[in-house]
């Protein structure tokens, strides 16, 4: 069952996200992203990991991409125009590829981390929200800190930088 | 002219007590007509206008006759010119030979109102020289399709009727 | 002989065992799961749309009736068809799509309208359980995010009907509505936080079992240990208010009364109802996004919204008013009878929060645009925050 999931859901993610680089209209390449974007909660969904997938549809299909939907209509973008393809950049591109996909099988192959089985989450701690909780601000309370004071600054600079000056 | 924007005191700036008013005098009126009381309109099929109708009333456009059951109109065709929308159709006909009313020359061969154009504006019965087009008290102009929609001559003499006392020019002594 | 014998006598060999593997499955757990929640899915997408049909018609008679009018009373008894009048009105109609349009998207527009909605009140729980078996569909740890989540999903509709129409209102609607839909939802998700800090879940059926133990959220008291046999003691019940009345209940209550506003009003803004429904604004826009619809794209759309509103008003009565929940009254575990009295609480509740919804509509203004974006970003937006520190200030003093 999780598995025919599994393969439905990441198989409807890279279509989608094919979509995103093939289509040629702004507008559908952005639906694509958000069309890959819910797949991708979808997975997490089957991995159990409710809220991180929940959270994927709230922040970056619900409001992220909207904004991108919301710019893309503004500036009105027409559909690009289809450029021919030469051979010399999809070689290039070909292998560029190749080699990172043979990168990363081999960190992964090397990687110590899934030489070992990975144990198994206990039947009790099923309440995804409580673990995440715990563990970011337990463990990892300072990095949460700092970070929430980063995007504090990001936005503090931004309002500084987009605001038209009064004279 | 700049209306003065009174400077709002702070429970009117809240807004939930206007709200709070606004949802009051909504209430008093939905209990109101709840009870059939202070309903306003009229029942439409049930109850008619027909009855209290100005004067005034600006319905479809008709033709009408004389005292001696003489067409008024005259075929001048400034009606036809003059409608907005175009809706009138006219074709003049020399009045035969023999004819009491031989005088007037002209009389329509073909008058058509297309009420699916009129616009019950009332400028043909304005312009009429001859007030032979009069915009009458009937409102509900129904046809299935277009074609039924067009008033010919019979149909808008059998809505005119007899129209007597007006300005009468044709009048054998003038 | 036992029962199973006597019809086992009706069937040949194999098909008895089949059936009894059949039956075999529908009691093993995970056929028990999926057939009582396909039931439950069925039922309430039933009562649902029933409920919007109805819903309708009863913002036509209301508005109607508010304005000295009578509204649609000719089809039926008091105009109670008038949803099947409607209903087939719109199917026989002819569904156009503009020449210009974008077909593809201005097709897919009205059923992505119609979907989250429907999506959203999977996680409702709209009743306590029936023979045992509880009447959410899903149960979900992280129930009030996903509300948040899908509702904020159908802007998608919108902003695509208002782009594919390519004609001018229904973009103007469609920029309106997401750009709106994006101020409110910051408001709407913080202002539920102090809910969660006092409850310390997201699951809505345990929001809803706390509301059942110590009051809605919205009542500054409540009288504890109050039973039927309570009420015609009035010493006993004097003791059940004196026991309610607690300092401690009245001052977490104040940041929940916020947020219990604040959602309400952002939840006004986030199903496009009257002093918010500038993406359609009638008089502006002449209808907005929908615009170029006809037929049963148009259909969609309204349906859509209503079945939107009906999501909002599950969401706040689920969060504040208690759910399924009535004092004095027990939950299903106590018998079928009870399990559907609040089953039918909860819709009771929905229909007058719908009402609530209707009769706002008609008495207040529209806003401006700039005063809605000024009071989501400048006031909704900064109450929601300082609530949230006033929340974890009384909680504090509280613990
Ligand atoms: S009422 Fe106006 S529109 Fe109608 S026929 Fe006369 S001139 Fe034409
Ligand atoms: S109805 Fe009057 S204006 Fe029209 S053609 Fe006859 S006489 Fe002329």
């Amino acid at each position: 069952m999780q598995l025919t999931l599994f393969w439905i859901f990441s198989l409807l993610m890279i279509l989608f996200a094919l979509g995103v680089v093939s289509l040629r209209s702004p507008i559908s390449c952005a639906l694509s992203l958000v069309g890959s974007f819910l797949a991708l909660a979808a997975l997490f969904v089957t991995l159990d990991a409710f809220f991180i997938g929940i959270i994927q549809v709230l922040v970056a299909a619900g409001a992220v991409m909207v904004l991108f939907l919301f710019i893309i209509m503004l500036l009105n973008l027409q559909a690009e125009e289809r450029r021919p393809v030469k051979l010399s950049a999809m070689v290039g591109a070909g292998a560029i590829i190749f080699c990172f996909i043979k990168l990363l099988a081999e960190v992964i192959a090397a990687s110590p981390l899934l030489s070992r089985p990975i144990p198994l989450l206990q039947e009790t701690a099923t309440n995804d929200i409580a673990m995440i909780g715990t563990t970011l601000f337990r463990s990892f309370n300072l990095p949460f800190q700092i970070i929430g004071v980063l995007l504090l600054v990001a936005t503090v600079g931004v309002v500084l930088l987009s605001r038209r000056t009064l004279k | 002219m700049i209306v003065d924007r009174r400077k709002l005191n702070w429970t009117e700036r809240l807004y939930f007590p206007a709200i709070l008013q606004g949802l009051a005098i909504t209430w008093k009126h939905f209990k109101k007509s709840l009870f059939g009381k202070g309903i306003i309109t009229m029942q439409y099929p049930e109850e008619k206008w027909d009855a209290r109708l100005p004067e005034w009333y600006r319905g479809a456009p008709t033709l009408v006759k004389d005292e001696h059951g003489r067409e008024r109109c005259v075929s001048c065709q400034l009606c036809e010119f003059i409608c907005p929308p175009r809706a009138i159709t006219i074709q003049p006909m020399e009045i035969s030979e023999g004819d009491p009313w031989r005088k007037v020359e002209k009389e329509p061969r073909i008058f058509d109102i297309d009420m699916a154009r009129c616009i019950y504006c009332g400028l043909c019965e304005e312009v009429c020289p001859e007030q032979a087009i009069f915009l009458r008290k009937d409102y509900s102009v129904i046809g299935l399709d277009r074609s039924q929609m067009v008033h010919h001559k019979e149909k808008l003499y059998e809505m005119g009727g007899v129209m007597t006392g007006l300005v009468f020019k044709w009048n054998e002594k003038k | 002989m036992d029962a199973s014998n006597v019809i086992s006598q009706f069937f040949s060999p194999a098909a008895w065992t089949f059936l009894k593997a059949v039956a075999g499955w529908f009691m093993s757990p995970i056929g028990f799961l999926v057939w009582t929640t396909l039931v439950k899915s069925a039922v309430l997408l039933g009562i649902v749309l029933g409920l919007v049909s109805y819903t309708v018609y009863a913002e036509r008679r209301v508005s109607a009736l508010i304005q000295d009018r009578l509204g649609p009373n000719r089809v039926g008894w008091q105009g109670l068809l008038q949803p099947v009048a409607d209903a087939l009105k719109l199917l026989l109609k002819e569904n156009f799509t503009p020449k210009s349009a974008n077909y593809f998207y201005f097709r897919l527009a009205p059923k992505l309208v119609m979907v989250p909605p429907i999506l959203v009140l999977a996680v409702i729980p709209v009743g306590s359980s029936l023979f045992g078996v509880p009447i959410t569909i899903a149960s979900l740890n992280t129930g009030a995010l996903y509300v948040l989540a899908i509702s904020s999903i159908s802007v998608y509709g919108i902003v695509l009907a208002g782009w594919s129409s390519n004609s001018k209102y229904p973009f103007l609607g469609g920029i309106r509505s997401s750009s709106q839909m994006i101020s409110y939802e910051l408001s709407l998700a913080l202002s539920l936080v102090p809910v969660f800090m006092l409850i310390g879940s997201l699951n809505l059926d345990t929001i809803v079992h706390y509301q059942v133990e110590h009051g809605w959220l919205v009542f500054p008291f409540w009288p504890k240990g109050m039973t039927f046999s309570a009420l015609w003691h009035p010493a006993e019940a004097l003791n059940a208010f004196r026991a309610g009345l607690s300092l401690k209940h009245f001052l977490y209550w104040i940041p929940l009364f916020i947020s219990f506003l604040l959602f309400l009003i952002s939840m006004f803004a986030e199903t496009n109802r009257l002093p918010f429904d500038l993406p359609e604004a009638e008089q502006e826009l002449i209808g907005g996004y929908h615009t170029e619809y006809s037929s049963m794209g148009f259909a969609l759309f309204f349906l859509g919204e209503y079945t939107a509103m009906i999501a909002g008003a599950s969401a706040i009565i689920t969060l504040f008013l208690g759910g399924w929940s009535l004092p004095l009254i027990p939950d299903g575990s106590h018998g079928w009878g009870w399990g559907i009295v609040n089953i039918v609480t909860f819709f009771a509740k929905v229909v007058a929060l719908l009402l609530f919804f209707i009769w706002v509509r008609w008495t207040l203004p529209r806003f401006r645009f700039d005063q809605l974006m000024k009071l989501g970003w400048y006031f909704f937006f900064e109450l929601a925050i300082v609530n949230i520190f006033l929340a974890a200030a009384v909680l504090t003093y509280i613990h």
